[in-house]
C-alpha cells in the first residue's frame, strides 16, 4: 500500500510526537497534562483506525450484513478512555495542591523555590 | 467452590475490600480490613503457589468465556512466586501503617489512605496473575494511580511535585507499554499473553513487532526505574508516607520486572530478544551503570530515605543484569533478588518510618547517636544494610552469589568482579549510616528519644529476620526462584 | 449564583428531562447504543448544571458528598457483587451464564445488574470530581 493509504498511521505518530513534545518541553504543569492527553489520545486512534473495515457495520448478526467492523479495540479504548480520564482528574487534583503550596504551576519556579527553601533550613 | 476459584479471589477481594473501606468511612475499620485482606491475599498466594508446584499451571477464565477469547489469569511458577512476594509484603506493611499513617496524615484521611493502600495492592496482584496483556494495562493503571495518590499524601509539599512527576512518567511508560501491546494485537489479533507467544513465532521477523518490543521495552524500563529511567523514584521514595515508601520500594518496580521478565522470556522469546537483537548488551550496559552510578549517588546523599531509593535504583540493576545475562544461575539470581531485595528494602523502610516518627526527619545530621537512642531500630538497618552488600548470611548475598554464577557462565569474569567490587561501594553508603548512628554522640536535643512503637517494631522486626532467615534457609526462595528461571527458560527447549 | 431569570426557569424545565434521559440511555443500553457509562455521565451533567445555575451549596444539599463518595464506592461493589454471585451459584467470577435458566437470559441478567454499578460510579466519579475543583476555595476559605 502506498504511503498515503496509511494515512491514519501518519495522524497517529503525528499526535504521539507532538504530545510527548509537549510533556518534555513546556514547563507549565497544566501545559503538560494537556500534552498528556495528546499522547495518550493518539493511542486510542493507533487502536481503533485499524478495527475498521470500509463498508463494515457493528456486529450484530443480521441478514443483510455479512462484513463486521471488529468490536474489541472499541471496547479496549473505552477502558483506555476511562483510564485516561482518572489520569488528567488526578493529575490536575495534584496541580491544584501544588498552586496551592507553592502559588505556581510553572515548574522552574517550584523548583527555584525548593532549592531556596532547602538553602534557609 | 472456593478452591477453585482462588485465582479470582487473589486479585477480587482486595479489589473489593477498597471500596467497602469508602462505604463504611472508620478508619478502625479499614484498618482492620486491610490488615484481614493481606493476610488473606498471602494465604490465597501460598495456597496457589502450592497448587502449582503440585499440579503445574493454573489457567482460570474470567466470566467462564474460555481463552484465548475471555481474559484468562494464569498461574506458572513465575508469577506465584511474584504473588507470594508482594501479599507478603503487604501482610506486614499493613500492620505497621496504623501507627505511621496516624503519625503522618489527618485522621480523617486514614480510611481512604487504607482504601487506596489496597487498591494498590489489588493492582499489583492484578499485574502478576493476569494472562492477558490489556487485563495487564488495566491493573498497571489501578496500581499506578493509586500509588501517585499515596505519594502525594506524604507531608512535605515536594511530596506533591513527586507525585506529579510519578504521574506523568508513569502514565508515559503505561501510554508506552499499551502503544506496544497495540502493534502485537495488530500482528496476531489476540491479546492472549499464551496465545500471543504462539502466533508470534510466524511474524517475529516484520518490523512491527520489533517496535512493540521497543515500546514496551521503554514503557515498563519506566515503571520499573530501569536506569537511565529512574528519575520519578528518587523523590518518590523520599517524599512519600513511610508506609507508602516501604510497600512501593518492596513490591511495585518488582512486579513491573516480572512484566518485562515475560514479554522477553515467554512472549518475545530468547532467540529474538537476545539473538537477534543485541538486548542482553543493552540491558547489561544499563544494569552496570546503574549499580555503579546510583550507587555512587547514594554515597552522596544526606537523607537517609533518599540514600536508600538510590540504593533501590542500583539494586534493580542487579535484577536487569541477571535477567541480561538470561541463563539459569543469572535469571535465578534476578527472581531471588525481586524476593530478597522486596523483603530488605521493605525492613529498611519500615524502620526509616520509626526514625522519621521520632526524629521527625531522616537526615543524616538530626540521627547521630541513634544506635544508643533508638538501638533496635538502628541495628535493624544495619542487619539491612549488610543485606544490600550482600555479606554471607544475609538474603542479599545468596542473590549476589547467582547472580556472580551467572556472569561467570557466560565467561564474563569481568562482570563478577563488577559485581563484587559494586557491593564495595554499598558498604560505603551503608558505613555513613553505621558512622553517623553508632561513632557520634547524641545531639543534645535528642536526649529524651523513645525506640519507635512496638506496633512499628514488630512488623518491622519481621522483615529484617526475613533477612536473615532467607539469606540461611534458602530453600523456599531458591527454589521458587530455579523454578520461575527454569519456566523462563522453557521456551527454548 | 447567577440572576439570569431565562437560565433558571430553563434549567428547571429541563433538568428533570435530562435525568429521565439518562435512565433512557442507562435500560436502552440493552437494544441500543447506550449502556452506564453514558447514562452516569449524563445524569452527573444534569447535577452539575444545576450547580452552575443554581450554585454549588444548592447542588450540595440535593447531593451532599458524603452520598457521592458512597455512591463511587456502592458502584464497585455492585459490579463485583455480579461477579461474586456468579462464583456462588457455582460459576466463575463474573460468570453471567448461571445467572439464569438459560445461558442468553442469564447474560442479559448479569450485564443489566453490572450497568446499574458502572452507572452509579460513573455519575458518583463525576460529581466527585466536579465538587473537588469546584469547592476547593471554597473550601479552603472557610477552613
Amino acid at each position: 500500500m502506498s504511503l498515503a493509504g496509511h494515512y491514519t498511521y501518519w495522524v497517529t505518530i503525528f499526535l504521539m510526537i507532538a504530545g510527548l513534545y509537549i510533556v518534555i518541553a513546556r514547563g507549565n504543569l497544566v501545559k503538560k497534562l494537556i500534552g498528556l492527553g495528546i499522547f495518550q489520545t493518539s493511542v486510542y486512534l493507533l487502536y481503533i483506525a485499524p478495527g475498521k473495515l470500509i463498508g463494515g457495520t457493528a456486529p450484530i448478526l443480521a441478514a443483510t450484513f455479512n462484513t463486521y467492523s471488529n468490536p474489541l479495540p472499541h471496547v479496549l479504548i473505552l477502558t483506555a478512555i476511562v483510564v485516561g480520564v482518572a489520569t488528567l482528574a488526578l493529575g490536575l487534583a495534584i496541580v491544584v495542591r501544588i498552586r496551592e503550596a507553592y502559588d505556581s504551576i510553572e515548574e522552574d519556579e517550584i523548583l527555584d523555590k525548593d532549592s531556596a527553601g532547602d538553602e534557609g533550613q | 467452590m472456593i478452591a477453585e476459584n482462588l485465582p479470582a479471589l487473589q486479585v477480587v477481594v482486595p479489589l473489593l475490600a477498597a471500596p467497602l473501606m469508602v462505604l463504611v468511612r472508620r478508619r478502625t475499620f479499614a484498618w482492620l480490613l486491610a490488615v484481614a485482606v493481606s493476610w488473606t491475599a498471602l494465604a490465597i498466594a501460598l495456597a496457589l503457589a502450592f497448587k502449582v508446584r503440585e499440579a503445574g499451571v493454573i489457567s482460570y477464565a474470567m466470566g467462564s468465556w474460555p481463552p484465548p477469547w475471555g481474559i484468562e489469569y494464569r498461574v506458572d511458577a513465575l508469577n506465584s512466586f511474584v504473588l507470594v512476594l508482594v501479599s507478603l509484603v503487604a501482610s506486614v506493611v499493613m500492620p505497621y501503617a496504623r501507627t505511621s499513617v496516624a503519625a503522618e496524615l489527618p485522621r480523617d484521611q486514614h480510611y481512604l489512605f487504607f482504601s487506596m493502600l489496597t487498591l494498590c495492592l489489588a493492582g499489583l496482584l492484578g499485574i502478576a496473575i493476569t494472562g492477558d496483556a490489556f487485563n495487564l494495562f488495566v491493573f498497571l493503571e489501578i496500581s499506578s494511580l493509586s500509588a501517585y495518590v499515596l505519594v502525594g499524601l506524604g507531608r512535605d509539599r515536594r511530596a506533591l511535585l513527586a507525585a506529579y512527576q510519578y504521574l506523568v512518567l508513569g502514565t508515559i511508560g503505561a501510554t508506552f507499554y499499551i502503544i506496544g501491546v497495540g502493534l502485537l494485537y495488530l500482528m496476531t489479533g489476540t491479546l492472549n499473553i499464551a496465545d500471543l507467544a504462539l502466533r508470534l513465532r510466524d511474524v517475529h521477523e516484520m518490523r512491527p513487532v520489533l517496535a512493540a518490543l521497543a515500546f514496551i521495552t521503554a514503557g515498563i524500563g519506566l515503571k520499573l526505574a530501569l536506569f537511565p529511567l529512574h528519575f520519578w523514584l528518587p523523590n518518590a521514595y523520599t517524599y512519600a508516607p513511610s508506609a507508602v515508601t516501604a510497600f512501593l520500594a518492596a513490591s511495585a518496580t518488582k512486579v513491573s520486572v516480572y512484566v518485562l521478565l515475560r514479554y522477553y522470556f515467554l512472549v518475545f522469546g530468547i532467540p529474538l530478544v537476545f539473538g537477534r537483537l543485541p538486548m542482553a548488551e543493552v540491558l547489561i550496559g544499563l544494569s552496570v551503570l546503574a549499580v555503579v552510578s546510583a550507587s555512587l549517588v547514594a554515597v552522596y546523599q544526606r537523607d537517609l530515605k533518599r540514600l536508600f531509593a538510590y540504593s533501590s535504583v542500583a539494586q534493580i540493576g542487579y535484577i536487569t543484569l541477571g535477567m541480561g545475562l538470561a541463563n539459569e544461575p543469572g535469571l535465578t539470581g534476578a527472581v531471588v533478588h525481586l524476593f530478597n531485595h522486596g523483603i530488605t528494602k521493605g525492613a529498611i523502610f519500615m524502620l526509616l518510618g520509626g526514625v522519621s516518627l521520632r526524629v521527625g526527619s531522616t537526615s543524616l545530621e538530626r540521627i547521630a547517636g541513634l544506635g544508643k537512642t533508638m538501638p533496635l531500630t538502628a541495628f535493624g538497618i544495619v542487619i539491612g544494610g549488610m543485606s544490600l552488600i550482600g555479606i554471607p548470611g544475609t538474603a542479599g548475598f545468596i542473590s549476589k552469589w547467582y547472580l556472580i554464577l551467572g556472569a561467570i557462565a557466560h565467561g564474563y569474569w569481568w562482570l563478577a568482579a563488577l559485581i563484587v567490587a559494586s557491593s564495595l561501594i554499598a558498604v560505603a553508603y551503608v558505613w555513613r549510616f553505621v558512622e553517623v548512628a553508632y561513632f557520634r554522640a547524641p545531639a543534645p536535643a535528642a536526649a529524651g528519644l523513645a525506640e519507635a512503637p512496638v506496633s512499628m517494631l514488630i512488623p518491622a522486626w519481621i522483615m529484617v529476620a526475613g533477612c536473615v532467615y532467607f539469606g540461611l534457609d534458602t530453600g523456599y526462595t531458591l527454589d521458587g526462584a530455579r523454578l520461575a528461571a527454569q519456566v523462563l527458560l522453557s521456551s527454548v527447549r | 449564583m447567577t440572576r439570569d431569570l431565562v437560565l433558571r426557569v430553563l434549567g428547571k424545565l429541563l433538568i428533570p428531562f435530562v435525568l429521565l434521559f439518562a435512565l433512557y440511555v442507562q435500560f436502552h443500553g440493552d437494544f441500543g447504543p447506550g449502556g452506564g457509562f453514558q447514562a452516569g455521565v449524563i445524569a452527573a451533567a444534569a447535577v452539575i448544571f444545576y450547580a452552575i445555575i443554581f450554585g454549588l451549596p444548592a447542588a450540595r444539599r440535593f447531593a451532599p458528598d458524603w452520598l457521592i463518595e458512597s455512591m463511587v464506592a456502592l458502584g464497585v461493589l455492585v459490579y463485583g457483587g455480579v461477579g461474586v454471585f456468579g462464583v456462588l451459584l457455582g460459576g466463575n467470577f463474573l460468570d453471567y451464564f448461571v445467572l439464569a435458566h438459560n445461558t442468553v437470559h442469564g447474560q442479559e441478567r448479569g450485564i443489566f445488574w453490572v450497568e446499574v454499578g458502572v452507572a452509579i460510579t460513573v455519575s458518583g466519579v463525576m460529581l466527585k470530581v466536579f465538587y473537588m475543583f469546584a469547592g476547593r476555595q471554597r473550601d479552603r476559605d472557610e477552613e
